[in-house]
């Protein structure tokens, strides 16, 4: 029973939160302010929770791992969760169904940590759908904007199918090993016809979530309708998780398709970063240009994934650390904008540093790190992540990447000139900053400095691989 | 050599920044220039002990300056056993250099004081310089090619940050966005050549590096071995790396960046586009020097023919630019061109030891800084006084600001190779080494120089001769004691900085050596200055207007005035007709429309994509989820298809 709860701590945790919110809601029930604050404090809790003490082991019957790597990967969750309660006060202080949202969020986040800690094919796809369901529903909750309830329909509708593919998958790998547990099955998959379409399709759900090209479709409406925090939580905290589990799946239950996956990763990422960066040159929605860096950004993850070394993982969890800090910069700041003066593209950012200039140096921050520049924390995800994918020696592949990086530059840039230029005509309006977006802020800006510099980091994430 | 007292050389200059970015608007107001100028201060003085006391005790041992490392420290770690650090390199090149990038700072930090008075983000613009400052400081005292990288692009961030400062106008961000871009292009190709540099001889060490690479061993013979598309390991990263110095350096094609940043304030353009940061390229070359003069014969001939072509080129554009700070950006690339083109001079015999091309060129790049500073602090004494950029807008300045035009004209006779100012003693150097080992490349230079002498003297009649403009009526004073005072120290510096034994204090073996003046040598040269500052005082020390003046009061003057107007005609004609519209213009038009105009296209080439693929995104679920069907056929097709070749 110790075990148990040693080892299933955050998940243990994160249950504790939604009961907890399902009580107050059920009572009398607490005045918004005081139900944020309260929950803020959990969701800290939860990542010191997640971060500290974490043992090696596996339970119910090997189902369910736990280390020291995944729980840093879960306290990495738990953090952009958390970041998210913080940035996105303004939208929810006034929002009626608070709580419902908090336990969707947290039910979505438990079904992260199971895919984290997953090392049974069931367990896998039990603990996928957690992780998309709920956010459907999330997605829909700016109930008075039918965009919302349209992005609700295409998330649901778009990932029934993922996951449709995907048990399709599953169920040709069980008639191929008669099993669904990782340690077995992967010894019995070799390269033949079926078991890379077995492959492909269980793939094909993972590249779905990541919004890898051709499968990214849905993306830019589902972004683009949702309400922002949403919006975050899917394009950093599931983004994170399916990286993660995509890691898992490709080295721990296909190593023997090394050969044929390896094509594949490498085309789709070009593709994916080249798309990716090509729609995010011209939009000019805010939300729609995050979600298409979002998906370039993607690329990068899968050229690490491709290099087949020791070094893929702690590349992949190091930058998906660093970008969840750059990253919900930008959606923090997005996030304001959206709820106070209902600012949502790029070009009514125009000046705004002359009104609020500490957003300003926020975004500015947030999409220099996102395009790379050193001594941003950025720079060094990217620097990892390229090293990775070069150890397997492929240098056109890493060069057509790195190419990719001066395109992103481009646009990130774009940005940052509009948001520092001088308004014309009307300007921004002023926006107030709460004390927890402002928190919010600075531990991303903090975490975008620091996590470059502080060597530590990379080291400690090293050498828990 | 005490490692705290040099590591407080970089970190004042950053405390400075982080001391005024956070409590600059609250606490010190007015009082930012304040503090970042006597941190600077300490800095500097902290410097010049620093670099005397290895100079003359400490540095010499064995007839040979040391290397050292007083402060090394573990960064980051890779698995694999590769560490990268953080540490100071402390030799005769690193010493040069901080004392260039901390002189030249305090002096743009003291007339700054004046110059930025009364603006609105007056504590910004210090901080700003502070952490440009430490970035500049930081890259000079790197020990190693990938710390170097990290201040290579901080460096960048702050130049960037400063050439936009005047935020309000969209040409000054759209110059510091182009400034980034194109070196950030550049730097691709650095970082690219750093991991093949590093990756062939196993670590990232200069020193190590440089050992490995450039004396015969395995390593070497492996990195030659190794080829790819016909080109050697070794060869690619060198070349890769030099592309990282010509994108900071402003070398053509690279340069189209830095005439832009002039949109910042004219203080920035000295420290950061005139005497610091554009000449980090020709450090990096300096620094890999022994790889490049050993390893990298052919190589080396590339960068000769960049730097000579470079410092012609931009020459024949200055000549023909009204902005006054364009023409100084102009000159100053072309005067790069004559430091890159020095250190290509390596003598195939002596495998680049106690070569003179090297000394010359940081010999150069140490007048050129000072001189060149000045010039551009000057510049922006002028614009202060007559608010405007415009040489229109200039003339007769010289009895309103009687101390600037006397600077100002000390640094056109040191930029034009005059005797005895600081480039004469430099330039006479760099045209010594290209006589000895590449004529063509001497007498490129040569004609570089008449050009050098011609335009600035065009520049300085214009401004401080000729009539003043109509309606132009100053009565100001000319400028405060912060305003004035960097001027004449930066004078002084010009007149003495010829007479410092560069060649006892700099070589490439780091074992001092003699250079003397070869009196014959030096009179070409001379002679060809004068003959410029000769023709550009004909046309530019009085306006044309004057002759119809003299025509109209005094007939006996017409015939002698109307023909001196016809020469005047001929010879304009001859450099407007000729050198300007058959030269100059082409060269510019090249320059705007191929050179820029192929960065701009990539950019616009892709928005033209990305605008035809946006149909595909219709914002209908069917036909997302059509596509997603599409996507796993098609893989799943061509693996069933081609599944042979992993059989």
């Amino acid at each position: 029973m110790n075990e148990y709860l040693q080892l299933m701590k955050s998940e243990l945790m994160v249950i504790l939160i939604i009961f907890i919110l399902m009580f107050i809601k059920l009572g009398k029930g607490l005045p918004n302010g005081t139900l944020l604050s309260l929950v803020q404090l959990l969701l800290l809790i939860n990542v010191a929770v997640s971060f500290g003490f974490n043992e090696t082991g596996r339970i119910f019957n090997g189902m369910f791992v736990h280390n020291e790597l995944a729980g840093f990967q879960k306290g990495i969750l738990s953090l952009a969760v958390y970041l998210i309660s913080l940035l996105c006060s303004d939208w929810l202080k006034d929002h009626e169904h608070m709580p419902e949202f908090f336990m969707l969020m947290l039910s979505a986040l438990l079904g992260m940590f199971f895919l984290v800690s997953s090392d049974h094919l069931l367990m896998f796809y039990l603990s996928l759908e957690l992780a998309s369901i709920p956010v459907a529903a999330m997605a829909n909750f700016d109930l008075e904007r039918r965009k919302s309830s349209e992005a609700a329909m295409k998330m649901v509708m778009s990932s029934a199918l993922a996951s449709g593919i995907m048990l399709f998958g599953i169920s040709l790998i069980y008639g191929i090993s008669g099993s669904l547990d990782f340690a077995t099955i992967w010894g019995s998959l070799r390269n033949e016809p079926l078991h890379i379409m077995a492959f492909v399709f269980l793939f094909s759900a993972f590249a779905f979530k990541l919004s890898v090209v051709p499968f990214h479709f849905w993306t830019a409406d589902v972004y683009e309708g949702s309400p922002v925090a949403v919006t975050a939580f899917l394009s950093v905290a599931s983004k994170g998780a399916v990286s993660f589990a995509l890691f898992n799946i490709l080295y721990k239950l296909f190593p023997n398709l090394s050969a044929p996956w390896y094509t594949l990763v490498v085309v789709l990422s070009i593709l994916t970063m080249l798309i990716g960066n090509f729609f995010a040159l011209r939009q000019d929605n805010f939300l729609r240009f995050l979600a298409f860096s979002s998906i370039a950004q993607v690329g990068f993850i899968l050229v690490a994934l491709s290099g087949q070394n020791s070094q893929v993982i702690s590349a992949v969890t190091y930058f998906v650390l660093v970008y969840v800090f750059s990253n919900l910069a930008a959606f923090g700041v997005a996030s304001v904008l959206r709820s106070q003066l209902g600012i949502e593209n790029i070009s009514q950012l125009k000046g705004l540093y002359k009104t609020s200039p500490a957003l300003a140096w926020a975004l500015a921050l947030g999409l220099f790190s996102l395009a790379g520049i050193p001594p941003a924390a950025g720079f060094f995800g990217k620097l990892f992540l390229l090293m990775a994918g070069a150890a397997k020696g492929n240098y056109w592949f890493i060069t057509i990447a790195a190419l990719n990086m001066i395109v992103s530059l481009y646009y990130y840039l774009r940005i940052v000139k509009l948001v520092f230029s001088a308004p014309d005509g009307e300007q921004v309006q002023e926006v107030k900053i709460l004390k927890p977006v402002g928190l919010g802020l600075v531990i991303c800006s903090a975490g975008i400095v620091l996590a470059g510099i502080v060597s530590w980091i990379y080291d400690h994430i090293n050498s828990m691989v | 050599m005490n490692p705290t007292n040099i590591l407080l050389i970089p970190l004042l200059p950053l405390l400075s920044f982080v001391l005024l970015g956070l409590f600059g608007k609250s606490f010190f107001k007015t009082k930012a220039g304040l503090v970042g100028c006597s941190l600077m201060l300490v800095s500097f003085i902290i410097a010049v002990v620093t670099a005397s006391s290895y100079f003359f005790s400490t540095g010499l041992q064995n007839g040979q300056y040391q290397q050292l490392k007083p402060f090394i420290m573990p960064w980051l770690k890779f698995a694999n056993g590769l560490v990268i650090e953080m540490g100071l390199l402390i030799d005769p090149l690193s010493m040069i250099m901080i004392f260039v990038v901390t002189f030249i700072s305090l002096m743009v930090h003291i007339f700054s004081l004046s110059y930025m008075k009364g603006e609105e983000r007056f504590h910004v613009y210090y901080a700003f310089l502070g952490l440009f400052t430490f970035s500049m400081l930081g890259l000079v005292l790197s020990s190693n090619i990938f710390q170097i990288y990290i201040f290579w692009e901080l460096v960048g961030v702050s130049s960037f940050l400063l050439i936009g400062f005047f935020y309000q106008k969209s040409s000054a961000l759209a110059a510091a966005k182009k400034a980034f871009i194109v070196t950030r292009f550049a730097d691709l190709g650095f970082l690219i050549g750093i991991l093949l540099l590093s990756a062939q001889a196993g670590t990232l060490d200069f020193l190590e590096l440089i050992s490995k690479l450039s004396t015969p061993g395995d390593t070497l013979t492996s990195a030659l071995a190794t080829t790819f598309m016909g080109f050697s390991a070794l060869s690619w990263g060198l070349a890769l790396v030099f592309m990282g110095a010509a994108g900071k350096s402003a070398m053509f094609p690279l340069h189209i960046w830095l005439p832009d940043a002039m949109e910042g304030p004219t203080p920035v353009s000295a420290l950061i586009h005139a005497a610091t940061m554009v000449v980090a390229g020709v450090f990096l070359v300096a620094r890999l020097y022994p790889v490049y003069a050993f390893s990298g014969a052919g190589f080396v001939h590339f960068i000769d023919d960049i730097g000579a072509f470079t410092a012609l080129f931009a020459a024949i554009i200055a000549c023909t630019q009204t902005d006054i700070k364009r023409v100084l950006a102009y000159s100053t690339i072309s005067q790069i061109g004559f430091m890159m083109f020095a250190l290509g001079q390596v003598p195939p015999e002596t495998n680049g030891a106690a070569n003179l091309g090297y000394t010359a060129s940081i010999f150069h790049l140490f007048t050129h800084a000072i001189f060149k500073a000045l010039l551009f602090l000057g510049a922006g004494a002028v614009i202060h006084y007559v608010h405007s950029n415009e040489m229109k807008d200039m003339g007769g300045l010289r009895k309103k600001m009687p101390v600037t035009h006397a600077m100002f004209l000390l640094a056109c006779l040191a930029i034009a190779g005059i005797p005895p100012f600081a480039g004469f003693f430099s330039k006479e150097e760099i045209l010594l080494a290209a006589w000895e080992n590449n004529p063509t490349i001497f007498w490129m230079a040569l004609v570089t120089s008449g050009l050098t002498a011609f335009y600035m003297f065009r520049l300085y009649f214009s401004i401080f001769w000729n009539k003043e403009p109509e309606g132009h009526h100053h009565h100001e004073k000319e400028g405060d004691i912060f305003l004035l005072a960097p001027l004449v120290i930066l004078g002084i510096g010009t007149v003495v900085a010829g007479f410092v034994p560069f060649s006892q204090l700099v070589s490439a073996d780091r074992k001092p050596f003699e250079t003397e003046l070869h009196l014959q040598f030096s009179i070409a040269p001379v002679v060809v200055g004068l003959t410029g500052i000769l023709l550009a005082s004909w046309m530019y020390r009085k306006h044309s207007a004057v002759p119809e003046n003299l025509a109209r009061n005094m007939g006996g003057f017409y015939k002698a005035a109307k023909n001196k107007f016809y020469i005047d005609e001929l010879w304009l004609g001859f450099t407007k007709g000729v050198l300007f519209n058959l030269i100059a213009k082409p060269a510019a038009w090249f320059d705007r429309n191929i050179v820029d105009g192929m960065v701009k296209a990539t950019g616009s080439g892709m928005e033209w994509i990305s605008y035809r693929i946006r149909g595909v995104q219709s914002g209908k679920v069917q036909q997302y989820g059509l596509f997603f069907l599409f996507g796993i056929i098609i893989i799943v097709s061509v693996y069933l298809f081609k599944n042979v070749p992993w059989r």
